[in-house]
Order: structure tokens, then sequence, then C-alpha cells
């Protein structure tokens, strides 16, 4: 295929080439940027937790008046719920993975520690806890009975004791020999690492250390109290049905705010993840309709030119060339210049990339995605110039001797 | 000549259905984007109470010193000790501290449930200084402040709940077994952004039921319901913990001309200065003294999301019309012969200009119509993509409907300026003579 004779033939219709590239350079600077948007946000979305997420269901109470002390109110509670038919197993906490909201602190290898220290959300329980959030134990012991205190409002959690996981132990002491470690959450008051798990994620979605997680046996001291609930397999809904009317029935004086009073996980894992989700969406139509959008203007521009050059088509034809040669010819010189149009692009998406980098704390877009827009765009201007090329192919010698 | 022009148009449209219709939904759905994003973001980003919020200052300053900070920025909200100092030095016209309370109401009803509701602990001026309208009654009174009275604000909904909807000004409520009176009742009030508690609520909240007075709270040690940040652990207690360092307080001030902002921010710098002295602070004085709006840009209270989408919205309309240029190019083009036997015939160019662009106009019409349509619908599913707290804000109201219309025409008779003035140039003795 001779480049040249299209070149210069391009250079006839200057307007129409450069409408294409642009298009061409543009959609695939806005097609990049989304599909890395949402590989990110889809990216975030599918994080693990670490926990076994079916049948768990999550109970925030908040009881009502001002009692001495809510750990008996507490313990009958959990008492009630363990006992409720279809529930596995239960404990009480204070927060847990995805609720957007929590406890952390720095935690110290020295009784004094002054500097910063390695940051962990902390998560209230007991014996019970591991086996309710289905976590896996891989070093160490679970908690005793004889282990879980009460703590107040006002009191800092300190325990003798805590469970911690593994990413946790390993940044904490990166040879690998946490167990058994002492380690600070508070001035003075240390805290021996008894066992190790798996994995766990803290309770937010955006926080810089999504692994660094610290179970503590502790019970809070609070009005404000978060039940979780493992059901057996098969029994979620009817636990998570029945399950207030189990803990209103225990006592009246409490509230199960009514949006978040009782969720499955599955609510809870909808509701972290609902701006990711949408942003993914939203970006996915964006780039599905462009594209349509892309390919259809392209294929109204080519059949214009086509149109236009009829004339010209039956000459060539008509001085033998080939069908494969007018169809060829077409899918070049939209090759050629959608070529045009992603060098163009690219320095375009890269642009906006740098853009909303410096703008919006987003990621730089990653040169895959760069890669893959390009092979998209080069892919549908050839889908979409085939159409109006085999028409083009179609066009019979005869044309060269009409109406001159 | 205009009717004639635009039944020209519509002629020449119908001929070329496949065309039109591509032109008309790269329109609409360019449009219908970035209109729909478009009313995110304006929701957003919106002045929350027009009115007042050139008089309406939040209050910085600095008690954590610059240690482990990236950039100067004072803490977004103040210590008990800084808030009530200031507070008592009434150098504002009118000033309210506010934080976020956890609450429960008791009915009288025995047999009715408990009912948790959002609360805020503030001060006497709140209720003017915000413009809050009330239906029953009034705020309580700067006595009531200072004599730590057991009084209370409710809203409309609440009062629904509690009382069926009657007269409640004077009646008791029951909040975790402490009895306040109910001096006045409100709309259920709660701008948007929700400008005087950004650091618990990021701006976008339901906000709240039940407002008690600062003083009462602190007596009664309810508990901040929103964000608590120390730099140090408190000492343990309560009084301890009203000593400490820790930033849970949003304080704001009514400041009627700039002269008087100006006052306020040397007396605050003052106020801080005299704490260095005092060997408080081992750092210079730094304040902020921001009104409403200048408060929410530096909290980022737009969404980035709501901006990232508006600007690839934006982009997408722009390959829309990219896309329209050509194709309108195209078309008009593919009738230079036409063009050719009119100037023949003695029409002037600027004839041909208003021919075409009519032609382009009406294209922007439906495209505006498409447009409408589908920003509509896009309007109904902002909840797929935005929090329920931001997709309820979005709506398609008389502005947006014109802004919609006139961005179509005016995208689609601008990507008509090229594609006209290359059929204005059309040769006429060209056309006649390949014909």
């Amino acid at each position: 295929m001779q480049i040249k004779p299209i070149l210069s033939a391009l250079r006839r219709h200057k307007a129409g080439t450069i409408l294409i590239a642009l298009q061409i350079a543009l959609t695939l600077a806005i097609v990049c940027n989304a599909l890395f948007i949402v590989h990110e946000r889809v990216e975030h979305v599918s994080r693990v937790t670490g926990m076994d997420e079916s049948n768990v269901v999550a109970i925030q109470n908040r009881y009502v008046g001002t009692p001495e002390s809510y750990i008996p109110l507490v313990k009958t509670d959990v008492q009630a719920l363990r006992s409720m038919p279809g529930v596995e197993d239960a404990y009480v906490t204070n927060a847990f993975p995805l609720r957007q909201g929590g406890w952390s602190t720095g935690i110290q290898l020295k009784p004094d520690g002054q500097k910063e220290g390695v940051s962990s959300a902390l998560y209230f329980g007991d014996e019970h806890t591991l086996k309710t959030l289905g976590v896996k134990l891989i070093a160490g012991r679970n908690f005793t009975s004889n282990e879980i205190v009460s703590i107040n409002r006002d009191d800092r959690p300190a325990p003798p004791q805590v469970i911690v996981t593994k990413i946790l132990a390993d940044k904490l002491f990166p040879d690998g020999d946490a167990l058994g470690k002492t380690i600070y959450y508070s001035k003075g008051r240390p805290s021996t690492i008894i066992g190790i798990v798996a994995k766990l994620t803290v309770p937010w979605t955006d926080w810089e250390y999504p692994d660094n997680v610290t179970i503590m046996p502790l019970t809070f001291n609070s009005s404000y109290q978060i039940f979780l609930v493992r059901a057996k397999a098969g029994q979620q809904d009817a636990v998570y049905k029945s399950v207030a009317d189990t803990l209103y029935g225990v006592n009246r004086m409490r509230v199960l705010p009514e949006n978040f009073g009782v969720r499955t996980f599955e609510m809870v894992r909808a509701r972290a993840y609902e701006k990711d989700r949408g942003m993914a969406i939203l970006m996915s139509i964006v780039c599905g309709v462009l594209l349509a959008i892309t390919a259809a203007g392209i294929v109204g521009l080519s059949s214009f030119w086509v149109g236009q050059r009829r004339k010209q088509i039956g000459v060539r034809r008509a001085l033998g060339a080939r069908r494969s040669d007018i169809l060829g010819y077409f899918m070049t010189e939209n090759f050629l210049i959608a070529l045009a149009g992603v060098v163009v692009g690219v320095i375009l998406a890269v642009g906006l990339s740098q853009w909303m980098f410096t703008h919006f704390e987003m990621r730089r877009l990653s040169f895959t995605y760069v890669i893959v827009g390009v092979v998209v765009l080069l892919g549908l201007g050839q889908a979409a110039v085939f159409a109006p090329a085999l028409k083009a192919s179609k066009v019979s010698p005869v044309e060269a001797t009409r109406s001159v | 000549m205009f009717a004639y022009y635009l039944q020209l148009g519509l002629r020449s449209l119908r001929r070329n259905p496949m065309l039109t219709a591509l032109m008309v939904m790269a329109i609409g759905f360019g449009v219908a984007a970035s209109m729909t994003t478009y009313s995110v973001f304006r929701a957003t980003s919106r002045d929350p109470i027009p009115q007042r919020s050139d008089v309406l200052y939040n209050v910085q300053l600095d008690n954590w010193g610059p240690e482990g900070r990236k950039d100067d920025e004072p803490p977004p909200a103040l210590s008990y000790t800084d808030a009530t100092t200031l507070l008592r030095a009434h150098k504002a016209k009118r000033q309210t501290v506010t934080y976020p309370v956890g609450i429960s109401i008791i009915p009288e009803d025995p047999s009715r449930l408990p009912v948790r509701k959002g609360a805020y602990a503030t001060g006497a001026d709140f209720f003017p200084m915000f413009d809050v309208p009330f239906i029953q009654g009034s705020g309580w009174t700067l006595d009531d402040d200072e004599k730590h009275a057991s009084v209370a604000v409710i809203t409309k909904s609440l009062n629904e709940k509690l009382f069926n909807g009657g007269q409640s000004v004077g009646k008791q409520i029951n909040v975790d077994g402490h009895l306040f009176r109910v001096t006045g009742v409100i709309e259920d009030w709660a701008p948007q952004p929700l400008f005087f508690d950004v650091p618990n609520t990021s701006g976008f909240d339901e906000g709240a039921s039940i407002y008690v007075p600062f003083n009462r709270a602190v007596d009664l040690k309810l508990p901040n319901d929103g964000n608590n940040n120390c730099n140090k652990e408190p000492a343990e207690g309560w009084d301890a913990y009203l000593r400490s360092e820790c930033i849970w307080l949003s304080l704001w001030a009514e400041l009627p001309t700039r002269s008087d902002a100006d006052a306020y921010r040397q007396y605050l710098t003052g106020y801080a200065a005299e704490q260095q002295r005092a060997g408080r602070f081992s750092w210079a004085p730094n304040v902020r003294v921001r009104d409403v709006m200048d408060w929410l840009s530096v909290q980022k209270v737009v969404p980035p999301e709501s901006q990232v989408s508006l600007i690839v919205s934006l982009g997408f309309l722009a390959i829309c019309l990219v896309n329209t240029v050509g194709l309108l190019l195209a078309k008009f083009m593919r009738r230079a012969p036409e063009i050719g036997v009119r100037r023949a015939l003695g029409a002037s160019r600027r004839e041909i200009y208003a021919q075409f662009l009519i032609e382009a106009g009406t294209i922007g019409v439906a495209g505006g119509l498409l447009g409408l349509l589908l920003t509509g619908l896009g309007v109904l599913g902002v909840g797929l993509v935005f929090p329920e707290q931001i997709a309820r804000l979005a709506t398609l109201d008389p502005m947006l409907v014109v802004l919609t219309l006139v961005v179509s025409i005016a995208a689609a008779v601008i990507a008509a300026f090229y594609p006209t003035w290359r059929a204005a140039q059309v040769q006429p003795a060209w056309q006649l003579k390949s014909n």
C-alpha cells in the first residue's frame, strides 16, 4: 500500500482529517482516564476484609438512660444473642471492618516512646471474636474468658494481652518474631502479643494502613455498643429479621437507629463502597457512550468522503485497481489519521491525569491504560471505517465515465 | 425569510435521517451528561445561607503547633479552653459555639420506644445568627445560657413525633433521663452544605432534631458525638478533658462589616500571642477568621467525585461538539452544488450563513429536547452514583431546564460556524461547471 498518495489526498481534506484526529485524541484522553478511574475504584471495592463476610449481622445499639454501669446490660444482651436460634456466635465491640468509624492509636516499642509509633485500629472483643468474624489465627492463642476486662470512657485501652494482624506484627517486628513480644499502646503499660491473625482490615476504606489492626480483650463501659452476630449457614435472613425483637425483648430502653441499626454485612459493604461503585458506573457509561459517538462520527465522515470520491474511485478501478486495493486505501487512510490522533491523545491523556493528580490527589495514570486506550481507539477506527470502505470498494468502474 | 430557512433546514434534515439522528444524539448526550453532573456540582458548591454568608465567620486558632503538619492550616475545631475564652470576650456582635451531642429522647408514653436523634449543643445566638426559621415560640435567651438553663429547641418533625404536631412550647422532653423545657419549634432546618458543622459531617447531613444550651450540655457531660481529635492523650475524667488541648468545638462569629472582621482577627492574633507569652504555645500566632464560602472551600466540601465527573462530562461534551462539527461539515459540503446554484442566482454569503446556522439551530433545539429528557433521567439516576445525602440535593429546576436548552442550541450553533463558513466559501462557478 502506497502511503504517499493517501497523504497528498488528505492534504486536500484538512478540515475533516483534523476533526477526526482531534476527536480520536480527545476520546483517548478521556477514555484512558475514565477507564483508569474505573480500574482504581473496582480494585478498591474488591479489597477483602479478612473476615468470612457471609452470615454476619451487625447491630449498632445505644442504651438509653444512665445506669451505674452498662456492663451488666451488655453481658445480658450478648448472652441473649448467643442463645438466639440460628445464631452460631456473637460478641460485643466498638468497631468492625468497613464501618467507617472507629478508634486508632500509635503503638510504641518502648515504655516511654516519644515518636509517632505504628498506627493501628483498635477492635474490642473477647474469646468469641475470632469465631464470629471468621478470622484465622495463624500463630499463638485466642483470648480466654478470664482475660476480658471492662474499660470506661476515659480509660486508655492498653490490656496485658492483644492479638494483632500479621501485617501489623511484621511492621512492628520485621524479623517475624512478634509473638510473645511486648508493645505499648499507652505510656508505661505493656501489652503482650499472644496471637497473630492472617488478615483483618480497619474500619475505614481510605486509611493509610488498611491492615494495621489490634484486637483487645476489652468490653467498653458505654451506652454505645456494637454487636456482631454470626448466623448459622442459611439462617442469616431469619436472624437479621428477628434480632431487633430479641434485643427489645431483653430491654426496651435502647435505640437501634432506623437506617443502620441492624445490617447484614452485605449492606455494610454496599454502604462503605457506595461512592466507589457510583464512580465506576458513571465512568463506564461515559466510556461506552463516548466510544459509540466517536465510532458513529468516523462512520459519518468516512461515508461522506466515499460519496465525494466516487468518481476518483471509479477511475482507479477502471485503471486496474482491485476491490481490495480500494478497501485497503480507506482502511490505511483511517489508520494514519487515527495514528496522528492517538499521538496527540497520549499527550492529552497524560496531561489530564497530571492535572487531576495535582488537584484531586488521584493516582497517576498507569501506562498500561494508555496502551490499552491506544489499541482500543485504533481498533475502533478500523472497525468504524470498514463499512464505508466496503461500500467504496463496490463502486463500479463505470462511475469513471459518468457525467464527464 | 427565517420561516423559509427553517423549512429548508427541516427538509434537509429529513433527507438524511441517520446523520441528523447522530448529531442530535451527540448533542443530547453531551449536554445531558454535563448538565447532570453540573446539577450535582451546583448542589454541593452552593451558598447554604446566601443572605448572611458574608457576615458569618468561622474561627480557627492553632493550639497544636506546626509539628507533624503538612501546611500551616490550623486545626478545624477549637479546644474547650479557647472556645469558651473567646466566647466570654464578646468581641463580635454575636458568637456561638457548637458541638454534636449523642442523645436519646424517651417518650412520655411508655409504650413507645425511645428515639435517637441528631442534636447540637449551642448558644442562644445560634438561632438569630443563622436565621433559623421558627414556627412556634423562639430560641432560648442569653440569660438562659448564663443560668445553664435546661431548655431546648426542637424541629417540626420531632414535634410531630413527640407531641403530634401540637403546641409544645413550655412542655418538657426527656433527654436520657434529663428534662428539658421546649422554648421553640423550628422548621426541619438543615442548610446544605451544613456549613456550621463541616468537620463532623463533611458538609452533607440531615441536620439535627434538637438543640440544647452548650453550658447545660457541658454540665451534664453530654458526650461529643462528632470527631474528637487530641494531639496528646488527655488525663482521665471530664474536667481533664475540658482542660485538654483536644479539639471538638466549632466557634462562629457574626461580624457585620469588614472592619469588624479585621478587628476580630486582630483580637484573635493578640489572644494567641498572649498564650505564647504565657508559655502555652511555643509558636507564633496562627489564626483564621473565614466567612462561610471561604470556609467551605478550604474544607473542600465539594466532593472530588463531583468535580472529576463534571470535568469528564465537559470533556465528553467537547468531543460531542467536535463530532458534530465533522458531521455538519460533511452534510453542508455535500450540498455544495445546491449552494452554488443559490449563490449564482444572487444569494449573498450572509444569506447562506443564515440558512445554515438556522438549520444547525434546529439540530440544537432537537438535541436540547433530547438532552432535557436525558438530564431528567440523569438527575433521577444520580442516586446510583452519589451517596444519598448528596444525590437528594440534585434537582431539575427551571434554571437547569433553561440552561440545558441554551447550552444545546449554543453548542449546535458554535459547532456550525466552521462548516457554515466553508459552505459560504463555495465558488458558484466551479459547482455549476462540474454539473
